[in-house]
């Protein structure tokens, strides 16, 4: 009984070792057949819609509410210690730094990624992936490469969106509603939020998330059996796995970043 | 090409994305108070520098004159060498003074430059003679304790 336990575990781990070798290749070869996409940015600028265009209002919608939020539950713990003048403050560092990337790259995932993942699950259960290779088209380089660079230029745009409509969200609870002060407001902000530490540092995470969740997606989709259960299973799996992914990432990411 | 409609609205979310960007950087960051304008370097030696920290403001009467360039410790003298950042349009009398002083009880540290009677005015590269060092709260309360022990009991 134990022999076979142990012989369970050791299959899971070489299951394990080979499926993120297999990752590591799937990526590098994304990476090595994108160089066609600049004869055709069409199929990119097609998925940058699917993608990007189609994200838009949930990510604009829960920027706002996240914004709004962050106003009033900023407002009341800091009038607390008369601090309220700071709230701009509070609410543009929580958002650039860490709200606003990591948010967006949950949506994102559950947005575009699973979307990602069931349209290239069902391509190649209907065998469409395969059709492709008897025509002698690469279904790399014209099905997941497009897909993978619209995703990781969306993520960015979408993350600058979210945090740009927060900061706009706090100032309409906290200074419209509210009635923070609104030179102290924008000053403190100002005084207190750097263009390459904050506002460039949250950039580059939406960009590394954008990677990630992106790749995940696709490699899901891509990776699936071509079965209903499985494609709704590598769906699943897509929202989980890249959700665990962007939380680990953020952490990595905030202790080099923002340590000093 | 086809299909020009797609291309607009995508345009437009790009558009979008660099406003957005725009937004952090000019209303939310200090981009509009990075200045790109010439300046020159004048440096200071302090005994203590604090809590200083590099691109810390220099106020002259408290308006912003510059920037900290840069702070390293001298072996020589054992004291804090700081380079400051000062923009041209803005000339100090060489006999200037340097202070670290607090914005409000516990913010930030700037440095204040007080002007002197001097004639000619500080260049490129000139050193600031008279400084004064950042008070150090525990400096403050070791010296309040020492001044008390010293104060004779008052008689009962």
């Amino acid at each position: 009984m134990i022999a076979r336990f142990l012989g369970a575990v050791g299959a899971w781990l070489r299951r394990s070792v080979q499926d993120l070798g297999f990752a590591v290749r799937s990526f590098f070869i994304i990476i090595a057949s994108s160089g066609g996409l600049w004869r055709r940015p069409r199929l990119v600028i097609e998925q940058l819609f699917f993608i990007g265009n189609r994200s838009l209002v949930i990510t604009a919608v829960s920027g706002l509410f996240v914004g709004m939020v962050l106003g009033l539950q900023g407002y009341y713990t800091l009038t607390t210690y008369g601090a309220e003048q700071s709230l701009g403050l509070l609410v543009a560092l929580s958002l650039t730094r860490e709200l606003g990337p990591v948010v967006t790259a949950l949506l994102f995932a559950g947005r575009a990624g699973t979307s990602l993942t069931a349209e290239i699950g069902l391509m190649k259960a209907g065998e469409q992936l395969s059709a492709m290779e008897m025509m002698a088209v690469n279904p790399v380089e014209r099905v997941l490469a497009p897909r993978f660079w619209a995703g990781v230029i969306a993520m960015p745009i979408l993350g600058a969106i979210f945090t740009a409509v927060g900061i706009i969200g706090s100032y309409l609870v906290g200074v419209v509603l509210i009635g923070v002060d609104e030179g102290s407001f924008w000053s403190q902000m100002q005084s207190g939020v750097d263009v390459w530490k904050e506002v460039g540092n949250g950039t580059l995470k939406s960009l590394v998330f954008g990677i990630a969740v992106t790749f995940i997606a696709l490699f899901q989709g891509y990776q699936a059996q071509p079965t209903p259960e499985d494609v709704s299973g590598a769906t699943t799996r897509t929202v989980v796995i890249s959700s665990l992914m962007v939380w680990w990432l953020d952490f990595m990411m905030t202790a080099l970043m923002f340590s000093k | 090409m086809q299909r020009k409609s797609l291309d607009v609205w995508v345009g437009l979310f790009v558009l979008l994305g660099v406003a957005a960007l725009m937004f952090l950087a000019l209303k939310a960051g200090n981009m509009s108070s990075l200045s790109f304008s010439k300046t020159y370097t004048i440096s200071a030696k302090f005994d203590n520098i604090g809590g200083l920290k590099p691109q810390a403001p220099v106020k002259g009467a408290g308006v912003v004159v510059g920037r900290v360039a840069e702070i390293t410790f001298d072996d020589k003298s054992y004291q804090a060498l700081v380079k400051l950042d000062i923009e041209d349009g803005y000339k100090f009398p060489k006999d200037s003074s340097a202070k670290i002083l607090t914005a409000g009880l516990l913010g930030e540290q700037y440095i204040g430059l007080m002007p002197g009677g001097d004639s000619e005015m500080l260049q490129n590269g000139e050193q600031i003679k008279k400084t004064q060092s950042a008070v150090v709260l525990e400096d403050l309360i070791g010296k309040f304790i020492y001044n008390k022990a010293e104060e004779p009991v008052k008689p009962k």
